[in-house]
């Protein structure tokens, strides 16, 4: 160790001109040698680009920062860059065919999305209610797995991006076993397309029971971990709370919904303010926030993650059997047999598939909690097979719509938690 | 209970109001789109209603609708609310959907608005959530939102040309991405309002 000298170091050697060895050598000016007038900053503000192609922006969102320094003065966030026509797409599908497409709304969960295709579609033919009670069970089920592959890609993602790894793939290992768990069940592991309007397409797979209690066992404790690496977390705690708060009325009058909402201490639970399927058969607790910043939004997923488990462990007591699909010849098809052996089911077939189902002529808005919040289908049908108009209304695009307002004044590095935990999914924002 | 809501919106707005109508539960109250701020301000403001939650603002094209399987009459949807003297329907409709978060009843406004005239009053400033919905309709319809803070285009590039939503923007249609260097890059910069 080199002994700290108690005397001032001897000037450097420099030229005649006056000019400092650093400055022959590294050829400009340190900090300390230039005048006060010289030292300020430049008094402009700067224009940034965050994203599209951005780490921390989710695949696809530009923000462009006007900063002081590194201080945000004003943001514009712009979407779009995933836009692939949902709507005017649909227009031209019947409306069994739109299921795929709004597989890839909110890839996340996209069984959520699905029921609520499928529930506006039952609304405008009058269904509403009379889905056997088996498929209202399973639709339930996969709604709330779904519920947890959001909620855990959402904080895993956000602890990764401020610099917890290990959390992020002990979290995506959990969501692994849930997207196996679906992958039995629909035969896809991301686009399950498994809901069907009046019902879902097929019965779970036998041993499924068995599976999902065992996943959820090991789910719980892989929670205890990473909240003991999370919750009291320093570096997770500073970076988090406080950062992007928002009071219970803004979060009202922007429209935010869901855990967002919650965290600032609105009590909306779609599942409890305007009951649907069979969840007021099911008891939990909607958890609710107080201060409404990052921290809040991520204790209330973890809570809802809680109580995903507790809602799937009361659904596999109570599921009962029976049928999957409404005995409706409008929207279920004939059974395999009869279609290979009747002239008429033949016909019924081929109608269903290649004209769609036939929906009175009306309009109607259906809603159902998705991963962020009230996510709704608002259609127009006008008789045939094929909806007039389809708009969904998406938690993702309202919520982000805030971020603007809620980046303002922070750090740009604060930026990060804030997109993390509003969960922004491309695919549902940008339609 | 959507009942309760269109007929006090009857009882206050009366004159405003040119149907109500209600289906698959849904209210559904027609305005006059020079009566459609008046209206939305009372709505967002009076205790018994206490609209404060916005839920979604959108558009309907009617230009190819012919409803099949509904009988001729006064029931055929749409109500005979926006029809114009000449007898020609408007083309479009423009759609906000309102939740009250005190009461948990639900509203849908809608307001006729004709083809070579679409402005609608922007309700952007009442419930902030509009802004963005308000420039998603915007950006798919080309409704002018009149006194809207920020209208532009929100999903698309500013360059397109055209509104796809519309029923007359075919499907496939696809167009070059040419760069106009007279259009906004960074709108922070620009004077509020200056642009589009």
């Amino acid at each position: 160790m080199a002994a700290t000298s108690t005397t001032n170091p001897p000037p450097p050697a420099g030229d005649a001109s006056g000019r400092s060895l650093r400055q022959l050598v590294l050829g400009r000016k340190d900090v300390q040698d230039l005048s006060d007038n010289e030292q300020e900053l430049p008094p402009d503000l700067m224009t940034v680009n965050m994203g599209p192609s951005h780490p921390a922006m989710h695949g696809t969102v530009r923000i462009v920062l006007t900063v002081d320094g590194e201080r945000i003065v004003a943001g514009d966030v712009q979407p779009g860059y995933l836009h692939r026509c949902f709507e005017k797409e649909s227009e031209y599908a019947t409306y069994t065919q739109v299921f795929p497409y709004t597989d890839r709304l909110n890839y996340v969960s996209p069984m959520i999305n699905n029921c609520g295709w499928a529930m506006v579609v039952e609304k405008l033919m009058g269904l509403t209610g009379h889905i056997p009670k088996r498929a209202e069970y399973v639709r339930v089920i996969v709604s709330e797995m779904s519920r947890m592959t959001d909620h855990l890609t959402c904080i895993g993602a956000s602890a990764m991006e401020l610099g917890a790894f290990t959390p992020f793939l002990y979290f995506l290992k959990a969501r692994e076993w849930l997207y196996e768990l679906l992958e039995k069940v629909s035969g896809a592991r991301l686009t399950h397309s498994y809901v069907r309007i009046g019902g879902v397409v097929k019965d779970l797979p036998p041993d499924f029971d068995a599976e999902l209690a065992l996943c959820l066992d090991q789910i719980v404790k892989i929670m205890v971990e990473v909240e003991g690496m999370l919750n009291n977390n320093k570096i997770f705690r500073d970076r988090m709370a406080g950062i992007g708060a928002m009071t219970k009325a803004d979060a009202i009058a922007t429209g935010c919904v869901g855990p967002i909402a919650r965290a600032a201490g609105v009590d909306y639970d779609v599942r409890k303010d305007y009951p649907y399927s069979v969840y007021p058969e099911l008891e939990f607790d909607v958890p609710v926030g107080t201060t409404g910043d990052c921290y809040d939004r991520y204790l209330v997923r973890i809570e809802e993650l809680k109580q995903c488990i507790r809602i799937l462990r009361q659904c596999l007591k109570q599921i009962p059997e029976g049928p999957m699909m409404v005995d409706d010849p409008r929207v279920a098809l004939p059974a395999k047999p009869a279609t290979y052996n009747t002239i008429e089911s033949m016909i019924r077939h081929f109608k269903h598939i290649m004209d769609g189902i036939k929906v009175p002529a009306g309009e109607a808005y259906a809603f159902v909690e998705g991963g962020n919040g009230e996510l709704g289908f608002y259609v127009v049908a006008d008789g045939t097979g094929r909806p007039y108009k389809a708009y969904v209304r998406s938690p993702s695009f309202v919520h982000l719509s805030t971020a603007a307002q809620l980046i303002h004044g922070h750090l740009i590095a604060d930026v990060v938690p804030i997109f993390g935990m509003i969960n922004m999914i491309g695919g549902e924002c940008d339609k | 209970m959507s009942a309760k809501v269109l007929d006090a919106l009857q009882a206050a707005h009366g004159s405003a109001i040119e149907s109500l109508e209600s289906q698959h539960g849904d209210a559904i109250a027609w305005i006059k789109r020079d009566h459609l701020l008046a209206v939305a301000t009372w709505l967002k403001d009076a205790p018994a209603m206490a609209f404060d939650a916005p839920v979604f603002a959108t558009c309907i094209d009617r230009l190819d609708w012919r409803p099949q399987g509904v009988p001729p009459g006064p029931q055929v949807y749409p109500a005979t609310a926006g029809w114009t003297d000449d007898g020609a329907r408007p083309r479009f409709e423009v759609v906000y959907q309102l939740r009250s978060s005190t009461h948990r009843h639900r509203l849908r406004l809608k307001c006729a608005v004709p083809e070579h005239d679409p402005r609608v009053p922007s309700l952007a400033l009442l419930w902030p959530a509009f802004n963005w919905q308000e420039r998603e309709t915007y950006d798919m319809y080309g409704i002018q939102f009149t006194d809207h803070p920020d209208l532009r285009r929100i999903y698309l590039y500013e360059e397109f040309v055209g509104y796809p939503l519309r029923k007359d923007y075919p499907k496939e249609k696809r167009q070059p991405l040419v760069r106009r260097d007279d259009l906004p890059m960074n709108p922070i910069k620009t004077e509020a309002g200056g642009h589009r």
